[in-house]
């Protein structure tokens, strides 16, 4: 290997053709609306479509939460508003106008699914990670264009089944994101078919996005562009794809055998001896309600990562880009990362500690949930360090930017009583849990990804997005984001549990009926307080609704209208910036060749405050002396 | 695009075919050997020896049809993650699944 | 645009693209197996004891069918084989071999999945004539009577098997007590008939896992048969264009191929042998 090292081929310029180099034609040809929108091979033109769906998707789940939140708050009352549509759409589960208990279950899951998996997994890791990691890395497209495109439309199947489900007999699935048996099977509605078709289709689509990914970070990068000259946002797709690749196969497994249950009834999941509504089922038995949350939680544990590392990875660009100096701790960043991916495939279990487990293995899955919590604190620290002396820009991206560290501190820190076995049996299915996986999903990673929407904005359309509303959108999202969640751990403490559809009003009370009569030694009734913080979070919940719409009209108002700016607005080193706006097809117009690290801010001899990485002028970074791989 | 390591000539590919197809008839004549003998008490020991020959077999299979033998270090990077992620899931579930509070009783 | 490393190897890597792209797919692929065959040893291991089934399925039929695809996996290579020394008249005759190959494995599957789902285990009333409290009987559907109904007990069927007095004696049927039953024709009416259930997915973890892993495995046998048609028939007009591509196509497909075969390696001891 050591005679051909680093003999790249001459470059071909950009030259507009669809279809990822087939040969034939080469003849310059305008594509028509749906080669160039809905057939395009385009990493960058994907990337949107992916972006767009998913802000659909997320607007949709955040819609189900305000309605479940109406519900927790005032339970049986009818919702305003959208009561009498609810009622004309979904009929007897909406009665009234006011949700039902399956009908909030229903909400509950699908708002689960909806904002994970067509929601934050795809704004997050596919579209951002296709329109930029392409251009970061000096690539003209993904490595198979065609295979993206492929994945785009076997996720957007896999979102209009889930859609669909709400309208079939009996509605959607009702057994929570998680989807636990027997529960899911024993449901004797077909929601849970179409869950789990819906699952198989989007976790396809993931795995070709991550082999796409993966390849082509391998396989793509420009001449120059080391693995540790990458830009951290790379480095973290480049782990969420490799969790994406191994962790996503086993709930496919899990998947198609819960499918076997339900359609052709099997028992994989259903133990002998299985009672329904007080009969004993008609199944075989012999399977195993656990194997289900085996293979549930070794995707999930690893999903949680790959909702916070692209995130991580946003919030890195856009803190060295405003802070005008080179990232703090670069290598720590990198090999904390993958860290970070190797350790999560080993922790899963401490999801399941109440499920009657031994102390063997639940002291190993506490220590390893431990361990890996510290990478994570270094990824932060490195970041928060960052910080430290640099002249920092207080623009809209850099403001989510800055909120997602404490933000996502909360998240994590409040995690660790989960991940010991003895807090967790307490607090597990409490709103404890509900108000920290929020905390770091909710104003840690969405925070991250409008960080990421504002920043990038500029590449995609030539125009900026308005400050001024800009501002207004987070100041107001902040607020609001806390005041949302921040009662919840209380309420979590204080012992009320999750997915009860009347906010656990009716189990207050009948505690509160017993203790003149009976001894009920196991729980206190919930103070009033703990309810009365229902009401306070539904407004806090609606305020959020009404910030994100500055955030919408601006998205829109600016495509046309913002203030247009040069390729590089923000004056950044990285290579998405160091092309034409919009980059055209093939992404350069010349052969970039890397020269230096990516946060190359305000060296001392050089005359702007940054350098780009592909600018052969000034003091290169000295290459490393072997050849990487 | 082909590797100048191997033969460019198809006649010692088929020879080498020949051999491969040879020791996977074998390796399967032992397995169903196995299966239908009298090994061990019970299942276990057959079971065993089964599994033991079928990942030689597999090993044949990957080394020279999928000729991962003479594969770059990055293929091999990824197989060893990817095993390695294999044996925790199916070890440490099984760990899991099979430790039990003192006191539970089993069937 | 073209994309750099479709056909040429990246000189740091040493590999091109597709097969990148493979290798990581595959990756994903043990992953899925994985959990299947997690699935499998968690269900055996945690049957009670006596009652994992042995000896269910046709070891000839299993046998023929690892042999074919064992020969199919070397045509395979052999394909490729024959385009990297450019004769692309035998790279013809070799995938010609690997689709008929591919396609008997999925004749003889469909036909063991027939048997499976001819095969009854019918419970008789207590009332029925001659019978014992808990037997049934056991076997093949021969005839159905053309005014046969369950539920409004008319009828009858023809069943080739025996009449069983505990499940337990199914569970073995290597046991020299099983090899010794006799099989015979019974007729029985559908008065007599409590419950009837073929041997589908339903019937118990191990038809379960058998039909998921076999099902899955034959998908992936038709996905890559289609795959190899596709570069032996229309496909392979890049031969003329591009043999290089068309080479690493090949292989890529083939590696696919051998991972099916790998999958079936394990697939049959764990469900014909043990």
């Amino acid at each position: 290997m050591q005679a051909n090292v680093q003999q790249f081929p001459p470059f071909r310029p950009s030259e507009a053709h669809a279809g990822g180099g087939d040969h034939g034609h080469g003849e310059h040809h305008e594509p028509g609306f749906f080669s160039k929108y809905i057939f395009s091979t385009d990493h960058k033109v994907i990337g949107i479509q992916y972006g767009l769906m998913a802000l659909s998707f997320m607007l949709f789940g955040f819609g189900l939460m305000l309605m479940m939140r109406w519900q927790i708050a005032h339970p049986g009352v009818p919702v305003p508003v959208l009561g009498p549509l609810l009622e004309k759409i979904l009929g007897q589960p909406a009665a009234g106008g006011a949700i039902s208990p399956d009908l909030y279950n229903s909400f509950g899951a699908m708002h689960g699914t909806i904002m994970v998996f067509l929601g934050v997994v795809p704004l997050a890791f596919a579209a951002f990670g296709n329109y930029v990691t392409p251009l970061m890395i000096g690539a003209p497209d993904m490595a198979f264009p065609r295979l993206n495109m492929a994945s785009f439309h076997v996720f957007f199947l896999g979102g209009v089944v889930m859609l669909v489900s709400f309208f079939i007999p009996g509605g959607a699935a009702q057994a929570g994101w998680t989807s636990y048996s027997p529960l899911a099977t024993t449901i004797p509605t077909n929601g849970q078919a179409f869950w789990l078709t819906g699952m198989v289709l989007l976790i396809t689509s993931s795995l070709l996005g991550a082999v796409n990914f993966i390849a082509t970070i391998i396989q793509l990068r420009a001449p120059g562009m080391t693995w540790m000259r990458l830009p951290f946002f790379v480095w973290a797709q480049f782990v969420t794809a490799f969790l994406l690749l191994l962790a996503f196969p086993p709930l496919e497994a899990a998947g198609l055998l819960q499918l076997m249950d339900n359609v052709a009834h099997t028992s994989f999941f259903l133990p002998t001896g299985l009672a329904v509504g007080g009969q004993l089922a008609n199944v075989s038995g012999g399977g195993s309600p656990l194997l289900w949350q085996h293979l549930f939680w070794f995707l999930g544990h690893p999903e949680v990562y790959v909702l916070i590392l692209p995130a991580m990875g946003i919030v890195a660009e856009v803190i060295t880009n405003n802070t005008r100096k080179p990232i703090w701790g670069y290598k720590s960043l990198v090999y904390a990362a993958l860290a970070v991916g190797f350790m999560s495939f080993i922790v899963w279990a401490h999801h399941m500690y109440l499920t009657g487990m031994g102390q063997k293995i639940a002291t190993f899955f506490q220590t390893t949930t431990m361990i890996v919590s510290i990478p994570s604190v270094i990824i932060l620290t490195c970041m928060f360090l960052s910080l430290w002396g640099g002249s920092i820009r207080f623009n809209t991206p850099m403001l989510f930017a800055l909120a997602f560290l404490p933000m996502f501190g909360i998240g994590g820190l409040t995690g660790l009583p989960l991940g010991l076995a003895a807090s967790d049996l307490y607090l597990h299915d409490t709103y404890y849990v509900i108000a920290h996986f929020h905390y770091v999903v909710a104003p840690g990673t969405i925070f991250a990804l409008f960080a990421g929407v504002y920043f990038w904005f500029p590449k995609m359309t030539g125009r900026r997005m308005n400050e001024f509303w800009g501002r207004v959108h987070f100041w107001c999202s902040f607020v609001f984001m806390n005041v949302v969640f921040m009662p919840m751990f209380a309420q979590g403490i204080k012992g009320m549990l999750r997915r009860m559809s009347d906010g656990g009003v009716n189990y207050s009370a009948a505690v509160v009926n017993k203790t003149g009569t009976a001894a009920s030694p196991m729980i206190d009734a919930l103070p009033g307080t703990v309810m009365q913080l229902n009401g306070w979070i539904l407004w806090a919940a609606i305020a959020l609704g009404i910030a994100q719409i500055p955030f919408i009209l601006n998205l829109f108002w600016s495509i046309s209208h913002g203030e247009k700016v040069d390729h590089n607005p923000w004056h950044a080193t990285t290579l998405d910036w160091q092309t034409p706006t919009p980059p055209p097809h093939g992404n350069f117009t010349h052969e970039p060749h890397v020269v230096r690290g990516p946060y190359e801010y305000s060296a001392p001899d050089h005359a702007t405050d940054f350098t780009p990485q592909d600018e052969a002028e000034g003091p290169a970074t000295p290459k490393p002396p072997t050849p990487q791989h | 695009m082909s590797d100048s390591e191997h033969p460019v000539d198809l006649k010692s590919y088929i020879r080498r075919c020949a051999a491969i197809l040879f020791a996977v008839v074998c390796t399967t004549s032992l397995m169903i050997a196995t299966s239908f003998s009298h090994i061990g008490n019970g299942w276990a020991a057959r079971v065993a020896i089964i599994l033991g020959i079928a990942v030689v077999n597999a090993l044949l299979v990957a080394s020279y049809l999928m000729h991962l033998l003479s594969e770059k270090k990055m293929v091999y990077a990824l197989l060893v993650f990817t095993v390695f992620f294999f044996i925790g899931l199916m070890g440490l579930t099984l760990w899991a699944t099979n430790d039990f509070p003192p006191g539970t009783a089993i069937h | 645009m073209e994309i750099p490393y479709t056909v040429q190897n990246r000189p740091d890597t040493g590999i091109y693209n597709a097969k990148v792209g493979i290798w990581l797919f595959l990756a994903s692929e043990v992953m899925l197996f994985g959990g299947l065959f997690s699935a499998y040893i968690l269900l055996r291991v945690g049957a009670a004891p006596g009652e994992w089934p042995h000896g269910w399925l046709n070891v000839t039929l299993g046998t023929i069918n690892t042999i074919l695809l064992a020969l199919s996996a070397i045509t395979t290579l052999l394909a490729w084989a024959a385009c990297k020394v450019r004769e692309f008249g035998k790279f013809k005759f070799f995938h010609a071999c690997t689709i008929v190959l591919a396609l008997t494995f999925l004749g003889i599957k469909s036909y063991e999945y027939r048997d499976k789902f001819m095969h009854y285990e019918v419970q008789l009333q207590p009332s029925a004539k001659n019978r014992a409290a808990g037997e049934f009987a056991d076997g093949h559907l021969v005839a159905k009577s053309g005014d046969f109904d369950l539920a409004k007990k008319t009828g009858f069927i023809k069943l080739h098997g025996h009449i069983v007095k505990d499940r337990k004696e199914l569970m073995d049927l290597r046991s020299p007590e099983a090899q010794a039953a006799q099989h015979e024709e019974l007729t029985i009416a559908a008065a007599d008939i409590k419950k009837m259930e073929n041997y589908a997915p339903r019937h118990n973890t191990f038809t379960a896992i058998y039909f998921t892993l076999t099902g899955l495995h034959a998908l992936h046998i038709l996905g890559g048969t289609l795959v190899i048609f596709y570069l032996w028939g229309p496909g392979s007009r890049m031969w003329k264009t591009d043999p290089e591509r068309f080479t690493n196509r090949v292989e890529v497909s083939g590696l696919f191929w051998h991972f099916v075969d790998l999958v079936w390696i394990f697939l049959f001891p764990v469900l014909y042998l043990t």
